[in-house]
């Protein structure tokens, strides 16, 4: 009886940085090596596939024999001739490598929709996509369906652009199917430019047909015959594996003129994003595709009525238009049974930071925070204490510890000071302080101001200012009142997205860890023990061995001290850079 | 490099393209965007020179000096910060020995660019070499990998 085995090797983005290429190498070599592949060479493949999600146990591999799964994590290369030897042609698992049980509570809690897929299906060969279903819905939609019915189901759904702001999918393809023009645009927007988010990378690195479909079929809704992609240039693969799905979607006629011998007809772009984070708001986007400097207009007009070349655009995010396949497979009942009364469906987000089990999630909307932190994430790292979990990046904001009963849908995180967001979520612990994070963003989006209107490019700037003054024992009294004022003066006034989010941060992080604030105004201490300036280290006596390690690393020479006995610190030449503190093996040096 | 200039205002022409383009092609073929190649893009295609400098210098793909023989990435994405990325950007920056303002090093071996998030952030903190990717890394290992690079090449 011939066996059918299949191995999956996670190609993702975390997959390939731990090394997934030489894995699968590795798998090829020893298959044929054994006889395996060469025997079984009908039913035998090696995928690449996309994201599994689970990225901290990366390279993970899942074998399947007779459809019966084993899924082992930290595959390294040289690991892969026992699995080949004992397990695929012994039948044995090799037990110590096996995931183990964080791994079920992991995906215990997921739902995957937009995910379904990525892990399944071989992002670089269409065949594979249309065996699990793919471009039935489109087949579907262009024979027998009117734009109407789209829309309509669209709209049942109850999708939510999941870009950020969370504005109903449905709603705006109809507006822009009433805007009367006889070209008009669809445009994917891959754009992902907040720190600490790769959802949308993910799904088109996993499943790039997903998009593609859900293009077609909004542009049919529309009455739209030309879409492009905007994507970031700094996404190489993601860009690669996009192209070839392009291609292949063209060579079977998916795209192009008269699709499935309808009078339906449509073709895709490529745009490649040149590195400017304000080019994910609307208007900015569509004036870099114009291959202008990406800043953006005073809406209204929308782009829904003027839009790319003055023309009806619109304008969707990654994870949005994945979503529209499935939600045409399966029905917009099925799709709004999940999720809370406003916010319908799954989300996906990156999970990273301080947690046991960083990577990419899916789930209904309204989970709570709770569980994606200790249930999915499996807890904070290193047994330290949770903080606040950081969601929305530089346009969101932080929810803190005291909070994570907080259900995770667009209406409790706005109540909360933060944002849905593109999916980002950080999760800080006891050493990072609340002062630095607001610091941090503020410098990201100053820096990514684009400098149109006033109150975003002058007042972020301001607004840095102070924050750089606290983190360096300048601050003064009512500093918090002030942050306060400018961040509400910047938030209400600012011409775009940017500017008005961009005080998000601070003003959460000034709501939820006020007295941070103070203690690095008042004190001159930071309690976390990150802002530098704040700190001075001193050398413990008891505990100085005089080895004189620290006297080396010392960059600025403020340690003497002789052999064997107590070094000191000399606090005018010290640069508090740290070094001392981290080569001490004796923890012998102080820092307060 | 005029050939290489005319043919990527040919493209243009033929593609309808717009400036973004135009620099994206330059940058791909030469690594940089050179004086040169504005004033003949603003010759040949009658675009003034200040909306080309508008353009380039609003990206940050752009480079109008060109790079280092290697390039080391540094990714300054959020949870890249919180595991520590400024103490890895100063190593970096200490042990490339550049100087305040600078990004390449004097001799012309390495170039050191902050990137907002290469989208990798389970293993925080990222570093590129060479579009090689260091995770969780550590920042005597790679300045150890960068010396054994320095030392190759010398």
């Amino acid at each position: 009886m011939h066996k059918e085995i299949v191995i999956r090797v996670c190609m993702g983005p975390g997959g390939i940085a731990a090394g997934g290429k030489e894995v699968l190498g590795s798998f090829r070599e020893h298959l044929l090596k054994a006889g395996i592949f060469a025997k079984l060479k009908e039913k035998c493949s090696s995928h690449q596939v996309g994201c599994l999600g689970l990225c901290a146990r990366d390279v993970l591999v899942e074998v399947h024999i007779n459809r019966n799964k084993t899924v082992y994590q930290y595959v390294k290369p040289d690991m892969v001739e026992r699995i080949v030897s004992e397990h695929i042609s012994g039948g044995k698992p090799v037990e110590e490598w096996l995931a183990d049980d964080t791994f079920k509570t992991f995906y215990g809690k997921q739902m995957k929709i937009v995910l379904a897929d990525c892990g399944k299906v071989d992002p670089e060969d269409i065949n594979s996509y249309i065996y699990s279903g793919g471009y039935e819905p489109t087949r579907e939609v262009l024979t027998s369906w009117i734009p109407d019915d789209v829309i309509d189901e669209i709209k049942t759904s109850g999708l939510r652009g999941r870009g950020g702001a969370g504005f109903p999918t449905g709603l705006k393809w109809e507006l822009a199917r009433r805007s009367k023009s006889e070209i008009k645009y669809i445009i994917c927007n891959a754009d992902e430019g907040d720190p600490g988010a790769f959802m949308d990378r993910a799904v088109i690195e996993g499943n790039p047909h997903s998009v593609i479909e859900g293009m077609i079929i909004g542009a049919f809704a529309i009455g739209s015959n030309k879409g492009y992609v905007y994507i970031r240039a700094e996404y190489p693969l993601a860009v690669e594996r996009l192209k070839i799905a392009l291609k292949q979607a063209y060579e079977r006629r998916f795209l192009g003129k008269n699709i499935f011998n309808t009078s339906f007809s449509f073709d895709i772009d490529i745009k490649l994003g040149a590195g400017a984070f304000v080019c994910g708001e609307e208007t900015a986007l569509i004036a870099s595709i114009e291959g202008q400097r990406g800043m953006p207009r005073p809406k209204p007009p929308f782009p829904i009525s003027k839009g790319l070349w003055q023309r009806p655009t619109v304008i969707n995010n990654v994870e949005t238009l994945a979503n529209i396949p499935y939600i045409i497979r399966k029905g917009a009942g099925w799709y709004s049974s999940f999720g809370t009364e406003k916010s319908k469906g799954t989300k996906v987000f990156a999970l990273t930071g301080k947690i046991r089990n960083t990577g990419l999630i899916e789930v209904p909307m309204g989970i709570s925070l709770r569980e994606i932190i200790y249930e999915i994430g499996g807890g904070i790292e290193g047994g330290k204490a949770l903080k606040a979990v950081q969601t929305g990046g530089p346009s969101g904001g932080c929810i803190p510890a005291s909070m994570l009963d907080l259900n995770v849908d667009y209406e409790s995180l706005a109540k909360a000071g933060s944002i849905v967001g593109s999916g980002g979520m950080i999760v800080l612990d006891e050493d990072n302080c609340m002062v630095n994070m607001a610091k941090y963003f503020i410098q990201f989006t100053q820096a990514e101001s684009c400098g149109k209107c006033v109150p975003c490019r002058v007042g972020t700037k301001r607004l840095l200012e102070i924050l750089e003054r606290i983190t360096k024992g300048q601050g003064r009294d009512g500093d918090i009142e002030r942050l306060e004022r400018l961040c509400n003066g910047v938030k209400n006034t600012s011409l775009c997205g940017l500017g008005q989010t961009a005080p998000n941060p601070i003003l959460s992080t000034i709501r939820y860890f006020r007295e941070e604030y103070e203690t690095h105004i008042r004190d001159k201490k930071c309690p976390a023990k990150v802002c530098k300036d704040l700190l001075i280290y001193s050398i413990i006596e008891e505990k100085c061995k005089g080895c004189g390690t620290c006297m080396k690393a010392c960059p600025s020479g403020a340690i003497t001290g002789d052999k064997k006995k107590p070094h000191k610190i000399d606090p005018n030449k010290c640069i508090r850079c740290g070094a001392c503190f981290d080569v001490c093996k004796f923890k012998s040096v102080g820092r307060d | 490099m005029n050939d290489i200039l005319l043919n990527i205002i040919e493209k243009y022409r033929k593609k309808n393209g717009n400036i973004i383009f135009l620099l994206q092609e330059t940058q791909e073929a030469l690594g940089y965007i050179p004086k040169q190649a504005i004033d003949l893009f603003s010759e040949e295609l009658n675009i003034a020179p200040s909306r080309i400098y508008g353009v380039a210098t609003f990206y940050s793909q752009f480079r109008l000096k060109p790079t280092g023989k290697n390039i080391i990435v540094a990714c300054c994405g959020t949870a890249c910060h919180v595991k520590g990325a400024e103490k890895i950007i100063n190593g970096l920056r200490k042990g490339l020995e550049l100087a305040e303002d600078e990004d390449t090093t004097p001799d012309g071996e390495f170039t050191l660019e902050e990137i907002a998030c290469l989208g990798t952030c389970s293993f925080a903190p990222v570093v590129l070499v060479n579009s090689a990717v260091y995770g969780k890394a550590n920042i005597n290992a790679l300045l150890k990998k960068i010396g054994s690079k320095r030392k190759k090449s010398a």
